[in-house]
């Protein structure tokens, strides 16, 4: 397995003679390493595809990611759906991170990058029909060379057999002939009942690099004549440098020079530890700007004076107003959300060296085409004397998707004419992140005189991510994110009323694992709690009844309350909720069982039951993988996460003001999964929004009260 | 000032301030980057190494300290991922992202070193300082019991299913995972 970032001018030459159209697939027959300088054999596809596929004489199969892998398994799942069509000889994979090209743009954001769960929704067609053309070619080499016709020909694990005269080739006997034929259109692609690989659990291609330090993320680039630097930001949001002396941050050892960049200070040095010594013996004055006072109680208040003000209409089925004052009971409930920090363990960095005419930029970068035009953008180069090589990513789960890392490292770059590794410490990471929107919302549910609901409505106030990240994005004041997980309630219910109050209090906000789902699933998983407690019904029930019209809810949680053994009692003490939520064309559903400590005032997760239905399933193994990742992701969040301000500043500092799941509040997990041949969808963010709500509903369970402000508090528990 | 440090069983010599931390000594000094930075405050584990066998987080270690005594790091565990936490590691396909297993791995090596089959408490309790944000916990627990046995087995050659069992079972196209319906 190759480990680390793509090798930039070789990539590029090949990348440049293909690009001879816009947004054409290559598929490339590479010659051997040793004679890579010979100008390679290109072919182009059809404009609609985007996938990379390269064979050596001596077999070796180069599979180019498209995507960025921060751990969700993407770079395995690529192979798989590649090598599935291909036909290829799976120990013979190696892989390589795309550059920046238009090759590459993920159709779901026009433009390279990954997020939304979209990976393989987006590459399921575009990767198959890449490896169906190729093998499609080796197979016409073959032939001619064999000069029997290619249907007497097949192919086995990379190899090409013609069975009659017992003869066989090996992919890479033929590559360089394969590489000279036009490339065909519409291969007929694999009937999915003849599949070896996908749907399979298979092992991940890049654990090898991973448990002896080899695999090189962003942070462990290295460059020849590279500096270091840190940078002092204004703790407040949105303010400025005012005035510095550098005088004392020179002094310190080790240290070159302090340079004002757009974001702040950089402090340069000849390693991290000096730099970020030098950081600390500077002298700044902030202009701390305009919100200078903001403060998380200001914010709560903020949201609930919005809760009157014009709202933007994200849902409305029937009469829901008059539904509920006519309703047998009416429920009313407010639910908070604070902001929450990514905290990927890899904190954020970025190297990048500016010449004259070109910029390189070696990143752990979600959105490449993002940071390329940055990057671009600083230097006044056109987006081609941009280079991006992506690394792998320690953590992403959308914070890796800003610019804000690359903008500082190619400033810095180009102000001293060098390579520099620009590192964020975990204070910086913690308090200058895009964070999850704090979010606030009333709901009001009504309830007939058999216990159902017949209405439902809920306001909700949040800052929007899309007009924070693309400016002029979103229709009628409407940011779908932050109505995800509400807008789309799967329950029958006739009468449903869901609107949005933007409201901008300031702080940075952005794309966190599940985005809106995250909030929203616990508002809504936790309400439609309560109603079914209003209604005297069992939460399980409740929720099957009402999603007599969404099947696919439906699957996952007759199949969670079936594994958790819903219908069983609990042993004495322990309590369980459930939540079934679905989150970027997924679904999953929760059962979470606990045990509540009153007097000690503490919650123990033992046991979390996910089943999902994620479509047809790539990499079984990897599903369980990210459910059992997203399921600790969500309970820090429940259990720990808050982000709050006070003077205009993020408190929180580092893991022990920002505490994290560790292994001893591990509960046990199991992972199920629905089979389906629906459509691949993806599964790294989708076990996050529910385990909140379910774990909300066992402590309700538990104690009889309701969690509805977050993180979960030692008051409510007791 | 000249310091004297014995890497992985190699002596080297570096000339840095005696107050700087191994960490960065190892990351920018010695280009060696499989031990990780995370936090700083010795609250995350992913700068463990081993100082004359016993982890200890290398980000609040200053290297005046460990000077003369052995410090192993994740590239020297082993020449060719032989460690019986790597190939458990292997086995049970524990890394995600992947960037806080250089401090796992070299804390459940230490873990193992001092207790050859710890119960799940022990194992929380001595893992517990490492976090993974991928939430891959689940996984750590049952690759240190594998790990257990693989030692074990190691050390009882007889009971060996074979040298490189962990490298064959990666190399199999498939393997069957736990839970999946």
């Amino acid at each position: 397995m190759s480990a680390g970032t793509t090798s930039g001018i070789d990539r590029r030459g090949f990348l440049k003679t293909g690009m001879a159209g816009a947004a054409g697939l290559v598929i490339g027959f590479y010659l051997p390493e040793s004679s890579l300088h010979v100008a390679p054999v290109v072919m182009m596809l059809p404009a609609s595809l985007n996938a990379w596929i390269r064979i050596s004489t001596t077999n070796t199969v180069t599979i180019v990611i498209d995507k960025s892998e921060m751990g969700q398994g993407i770079l395995t799942a690529l192979c798989m759906i590649a090598a599935e069509e291909l036909d290829c000889d799976w120990k013979k994979i190696t892989t390589e991170f795309a550059p920046a090209a238009k090759e590459y743009f993920n159709p779901a954001f026009g433009m390279q990058g990954t997020g939304g769960s979209s990976s393989v929704r987006s590459s399921w067609d575009p990767m198959r029909k890449a490896g169906a053309a190729a093998r499609d070619m080796l197979l016409q080499a073959a032939a001619a060379q064999w000069k029997v016709e290619k249907s007497t020909c097949r192919t086995e694990n990379g190899m090409i057999y013609h069975d009659a005269t017992k003869r066989s080739l090996t992919y890479g006997n033929v590559a360089v002939a394969a590489a000279k034929l036009p490339v065909p259109q519409d291969v007929p692609l694999k009937d999915p009942k003849k599949y070896r690989i996908i749907g399979k659990p298979t092992k991940r291609l890049d654990t090898t690099d991973k448990v002896n330090g080899r695999a090189q993320f962003g942070i462990d680039v290295q460059q020849g004549g590279m500096l270091y630097a840190v940078v002092a930001r204004c703790p407040v949001f949105g303010g400025k440098v005012a005035s510095f002396d550098a005088t004392k941050a020179k002094a310190v050892p080790g240290v070159k020079t302090v340079i004002q960049i757009s974001s702040g200070l950089a402090v340069i040095a000849d390693n991290t530890w000096a730099a970020m010594q030098g950081r600390r013996a500077l002298d700044v004055k902030w202009d701390e700007g305009p919100n200078a006072n903001a403060s998380s109680e200001g914010i709560s208040k903020l949201f609930a004076d919005q809760m009157s003000k014009p709202a933007a209409e994200a849902r409305k089925e029937g009469d829901a107003a008059t539904a509920l004052s006519g309703a047998s009971q009416k429920i009313e409930a407010v639910y908070e959300a604070p902001y929450l920090a990514h905290a990927t363990m890899e904190p954020i960095n970025c190297t990048a060296d500016v010449t004259t005419d070109r910029v390189e930029v070696w990143a752990p970068t979600q959105f490449q085409t993002m940071a390329q035009g940055a990057a671009a953008k600083i230097c006044g180069f056109k987006p081609e004397n941009s280079f991006i090589h992506t690394t792998y990513l320690g953590g992403g789960f959308g914070r890796k998707a800003g610019t804000d890392f690359v903008i500082e490292a190619v400033e810095t770059s180009k102000a001293l004419g060098r390579p520099v590794k620009l590192t964020w410490s975990r204070e910086d990471d913690t308090q200058h992140d895009y964070y999850r929107p704090a979010s606030y919302a009333k709901l009001a549910g009504g309830i007939g005189a058999d216990g159902w609901p017949v209405a439902w409505t809920t306001r909700v106030a949040c800052s929007s991510i899309m007009e924070a990240w693309f400016p002029g994005s979103t229709k009628n004041n409407l940011d779908p994110t932050s109505v995800e997980g509400l807008a789309n309630l799967p329950y029958s219910i006739p009468n449903i009323h869901v609107d949005y109050v933007r409201t901008e209090p300031g702080i940075p906000v952005g794309f966190w694992r599940s985005v809106g789902a995250s909030q929203n699933g616990f508002f809504s998983e936790c309400f439609m709690d309560e109603l079914a407690t209003a209604g005297k019904k069992d939460p399980y029930e409740f929720r099957r009844h009402l999603l007599d019209k969404a099947p696919r809810h439906l699957g996952v949680l007759e199949l969670v309350a079936q594994k958790a053994g819903w219908d069983k009692p609990l042993p004495a003490g322990r309590y369980r909720g459930i939540a079934v939520l679905e989150a970027f064309q997924s679904f999953a559903a929760q059962v979470v069982e606990i045990s509540v400590d009153r007097r000690a005032r503490s919650v123990k997760v033992h046991r979390v039951v996910c089943a999902v239905d994620v479509g047809r399933v790539v990499n079984p193994a990897n599903i369980v993988m990210q459910s059992e990742s997203a399921i600790v992701y969500g309970l820090s969040s429940a259990l720990y996460g808050e982000i709050t301000i006070a003077k205009g500043r993020v408190v929180q500092t580092n893991f022990n003001t920002y505490p994290v799941l560790r292994i001893d509040a591990m509960p046990v997990v199991e992972t199920y999964i629905v089979p389906s041949e629906e459509k691949p969808t993806g599964a790294g963010e989708l076990a996050v929004p529910p385990v909140v709500p379910a774990l909300c509903n066992a402590i309700f369970a538990a104690t009889g009260k309701r969690i509805r402000r977050l993180p979960i508090r030692a008051e409510d528990l007791a | 000032m000249a310091i004297q440090l014995i890497i992985n069983g190699k002596t080297q010599s570096v000339d840095v301030p005696a107050n700087m931390p191994l960490l960065w000594v190892l990351r920018d000094t010695l280009g060696m980057t499989g031990t990780k930075f995370g936090c700083g405050m010795a609250l995350c584990g992913a700068c463990t190494v081993h100082i004359d066998g016993e982890a200890t987080r290398s980000c609040i270690t200053p290297v005046s300290a460990v000077t003369g005594k052995k410090i192993t790091t994740i590239e020297g565990l082993s020449p060719d991922r032989s460690h019986p936490v790597q190939r458990a590691w292997i086995e049970v396909d524990v890394p995600q992202c992947g960037y806080c297993q250089s401090g796992q791995i070299m804390s459940a090596a230490s873990l193992l070193a001092q207790n050859p089959k710890p119960s799940d408490s022990e194992i929380d309790e001595a893992m517990k300082g490492n976090i993974c944000r991928c939430g891959t916990y689940q996984r750590i627990r049952q690759a240190v019991h594998r790990a257990a046995e693989l030692h074990q087995a190691s050390a009882n050659p007889s009971r060996l299913d074979g040298p490189h069992a962990a490298e064959e079972a990666l190399d199999g196209q498939t393997v069957e995972a736990g839970g999946a319906a």
